[in-house]
């Protein structure tokens, strides 16, 4: 059976609460912060949400439900997105079901986490026994098996980070404020190799949002938009490989563009989830921008700043701006949505009317298990 | 190559006792289960035969609820490796770099593994081996797929374990066949010193000429039912002592109603039960401020005990285990492992009513020595041994009618 398509969803409202390097706040003041800003942009009362999302993991051992008692609202419809990386896609594609379904008229999605100066190591304690090193080490193994096999080198990871970081210039909350060079890239210490410094993703706190609604309804609110046209999500995929060079993105692109009537070629700018850079390599494959084992070539023929000849991770990506937990996997939706409404400032890319986000979520030992991505337009 | 470890400088920092990670699922600890045995196990289904990691209450396959733990060969190949540089877990970060491997193993699953130095970069062929780690919990290790001379040496290995080589040791009785075997079998690994105790040292007894000859071997007066004399002992080489190794054991034939009075049984509690503790109190403390020092590397404390344990058999023996028990939960949280050995009975004078086969002191020796270079935390030396903890894990209620 086809799905049905997600006609009349509008995605509204991108929200940032500047993200800060440590924070003695608990993930509620985030949430509130976050939730705060979108009534004020959106020029709503609180009661006129009436479908909340909330994506975060330092909110434990407190839950979404009790955060509509700690906001103080009472929404009909209620969602709690724990899937990380792969969540702001998700969190998109249930409210939209949502309001084309009249469960909802208008969700938030919220996604925040704080950052005290103990909650990484904290976090770590229980995720790995080996040398504790966590998503670090994970990730070393899945780089160092793609360089083995598809002949990537440090320089086309390096590529990327440099890339991102021009674009993170030009975003004000990027907690990276200071130009990489190539050099100064493959220069950084190593973490886990063939990990170097800036391969790594720094933890910190903040939080991110966007509205979701119908068409009509933004059109009522006055509130610039962008269309969903197509969205998939797949988890745990081909779990029988020995080690993880491909995700569920693979699986569903064809259908991903159908529903979009648009492919690769068509987007005129990417996001993706960029933890680590070869999981961003990994995703412009499976996404049908390059054959498998690729990336690197593809990477070695573009250039990545939002004026550059393919668009990407248009804010720095999480590398540059800094990964706030959930709200990680929110990055990349709330930019596309500033880029399609054009409010982008500095870093606008030209002319953007197709945009693809995508997202990856929950590392374990060896590989990440969940994914999704999403086609807007303007 | 590993290097004979400096003389401690008392001015400088003492590393103190961290763990890794220690959180285990219940079901993940049938990991720790085998590899207390020296052994790798996996779940493997009853139902569709799908090997699982890691340790799981379904079978990812067909769902079965079904997965009784199964040796396995460990072989595998290395797809990935990694140097951590950077921890942010306090054990490790004493301990970096450290190398770690992604393994496909034969049999199915994807591991992560400590990786021996001995593994060449991927793709290499790889032995999978569980390991106890200095919490005490089971973890996977990767080794050359064929054993090599000084694989023992490897760094990161020995963080797993306690091989003899180049460590200080003491052996509680050295009168005995069992002991005069240890040394033997302690020298040949490469212990650095062996201090052998000796009760009645006015008394010269067989074998002292012999044990004299060893020469990482010097013989101290050591009687464990005195307290003054563990005491001293312990303030005099405590604080340098890697693994103690208490073989002191009062045996006679054993029961309630062929004997009369409490004299016998007081004296077997003495040794066997009080002297464990007195070496435990005196020389334990000591001991569990080792447990992370760098010379000292992995510290052990071996207690040999019976099989006959396993049925509770005879008091003083069921005594010693619990309270080796009760050492080894005392001993962990300092990283220092407590190896407990259940030997069936040894081919010596005071079996002589025993049918064989019988232990020969020498096995005994070596299978000590075994396990402190495997990290191997429950011992069960020889096929008396073996038969009877098979028996003891089939039926517990069979084996103590067939000993009794």
């Amino acid at each position: 059976m086809t799905r049905k398509g997600y006609e009349g969803v509008a995605v509204a409202v991108p929200v940032t609460v500047p993200y800060v390097r440590y924070s003695i706040r608990a993930a509620h003041w985030w949430l509130a912060r976050c939730f705060s800003e979108i009534l004020k942009s959106a020029g709503l009362k609180k009661d006129a949400i009436d479908g909340l999302s909330v994506s975060s993991f330092t909110l434990a051992p407190d839950t979404a439900i009790g955060l509509t008692q700690h906001l103080g609202v009472s929404p009909r419809w209620l969602d709690h997105v724990p899937l990380g990386g792969a969540s702001g896609v998700v969190a998109l594609r249930r409210a939209a079901r949502a309001v084309q379904a009249g469960d909802a008229d208008i969700v938030a999605c919220i996604a925040g986490d704080t950052n005290h100066v103990d909650s990484f190591r904290l976090t770590l304690a229980n995720f790995s026994q080996y040398g504790a090193g966590g998503p670090n080490a994970s990730f070393a193994f899945l780089t160092a098996y793609y360089m083995r096999v598809y002949g990537a080198t440090r320089e086309d990871f390096g590529k990327l980070c440099v890339a991102q970081r021009a674009n993170a210039l030009e975003y004000p909350h990027a907690l990276f404020k200071k130009p990489l060079t190539l050099e100064e890239y493959l220069s950084a210490r190593p973490i886990a190799e063939p990990l170097h410094l800036f391969d790594c993703v720094m933890p910190c706190a903040g939080a991110e949002g966007f509205l979701v609604l119908g068409e009509e309804r933004a059109k009522t609110l006055g509130v610039a938009f962008a269309s969903l046209i197509g969205t998939i999500e797949r988890h745990n995929a081909f779990a029988s490989d020995p080690v993880q060079m491909r995700a569920g993105w693979a699986l569903d692109r064809e259908e991903l563009y159908a529903q979009a009537g648009a492919g690769p070629g068509d987007m005129d700018f990417v996001q993706t989830y960029d933890d680590y850079p070869v999981i961003s390599l990994m995703q412009l494959e499976d996404l049908g921008f390059c054959g498998k084992g690729e990336a690197p070539a593809f990477v070695r023929r573009h250039s990545f700043t939002h004026n550059g000849s393919f668009p990407l991770n248009t804010s720095g990506g999480q590398l540059s701006v800094g990964q706030a937990g959930a709200a990680g996997g929110f990055l990349g939706m709330v930019e596309a949505l500033r880029q399609l409404t054009g409010q982008a400032q500095a870093r606008q890319v030209k002319d953007a009317k197709l945009g693809l986000v995508s997202g990856f979520g929950m590392i374990n030992f060896d590989r990440g298990l969940g994914c999704g991505a999403a086609i807007l337009r303007c | 190559m590993l290097e004979k470890p400096k003389r401690k400088n008392p001015v400088l920092r003492t590393r103190l006792p961290t763990l890794p990670p220690a959180a285990r699922s219940r079901v993940a600890l049938g990991l720790t289960a085998a590899a207390a045995l020296g052994r790798f196990e996996l779940q493997q289904c009853r139902d569709c035969a799908m090997v699982q990691y890691p340790p799981r209450e379904a079978c990812q396959q067909c769902l079965s609820v079904h997965l009784p733990w199964r040796p396995q060969p460990g072989e595998g190949e290395l797809l990935s490796s990694t140097v951590l540089h950077h921890s942010n877990d306090l054990f490790f970060r004493e301990r970096l770099p450290w190398r770690l491997g992604l393994v496909h193993l034969d049999s199915g699953p994807t591991v992560v593994a400590h990786l021996h130095g001995g593994v060449p970069p991927a793709p290499a062929r790889v032995r999978v081996a569980a390991r106890l780690d200095r919490a005490g919990q089971a973890v996977l290790v990767a080794l050359p797929e064929k054993e090599t001379s000084s694989m023992a040496d490897d760094r990161q290995l020995r963080e797993f374990t306690c091989d003899p080589r180049l460590r200080k040791v003491l052996v509680t009785d050295g009168k005995t066949a069992t002991g005069q075997a240890l040394v033997q079998a302690l020298a040949a690994a490469g212990a650095e010193l062996i201090w052998v105790g000796y009760a009645e040292p006015w008394k010269k007894f067989p074998g002292f000429d012999e044990l004299n000859r060893v020469s990482q071997a010097t013989l101290l007066p050591l009687d464990v039912t005195d307290s003054k004399n563990v005491r001293e002992l312990a303030a005099e080489i405590g604080g340098k002592v890697d693994i103690v190794v208490n073989n002191a054991e009062h045996h006679r034939a054993f029961g309630i109603s062929n004997r009369s009075g409490v004299e016998a049984a007081r004296a077997e509690m003495d040794v066997n039960y009080f002297g464990l503790l007195r070496l435990a109190q005196e020389f334990g403390p000591a001991m569990r401020l080792r447990g992370a020092d760098g010379l000292a590397n992995a510290v052990a404390w071996v207690n040999v005990l019976s099989i006959y344990a396993l049925a509770n058999f005879p008091p003083h023996g069921t005594a010693a285990h619990s309270l080796a028990q009760c050492l080894r939960a005392e001993m962990r949280p300092a990283g220092v492992r407590v190896v407990n050995v259940f030997p069936g009975p040894i081919d010596d004078e005071w079996n002589q009513l025993v049918p064989p086969p019988k232990l020969a002191a020498v096995a005994l020796a070596n299978a000590i020595v075994g396990a402190l270079r495997d990290g191997i935390e429950d011992v069960y030396p020889g096929d008396v041994a073996q038969e009877w903890l098979a028996r003891w894990r089939d039926n517990p209620k069979a084996l103590e009618r067939e000993l009794s």
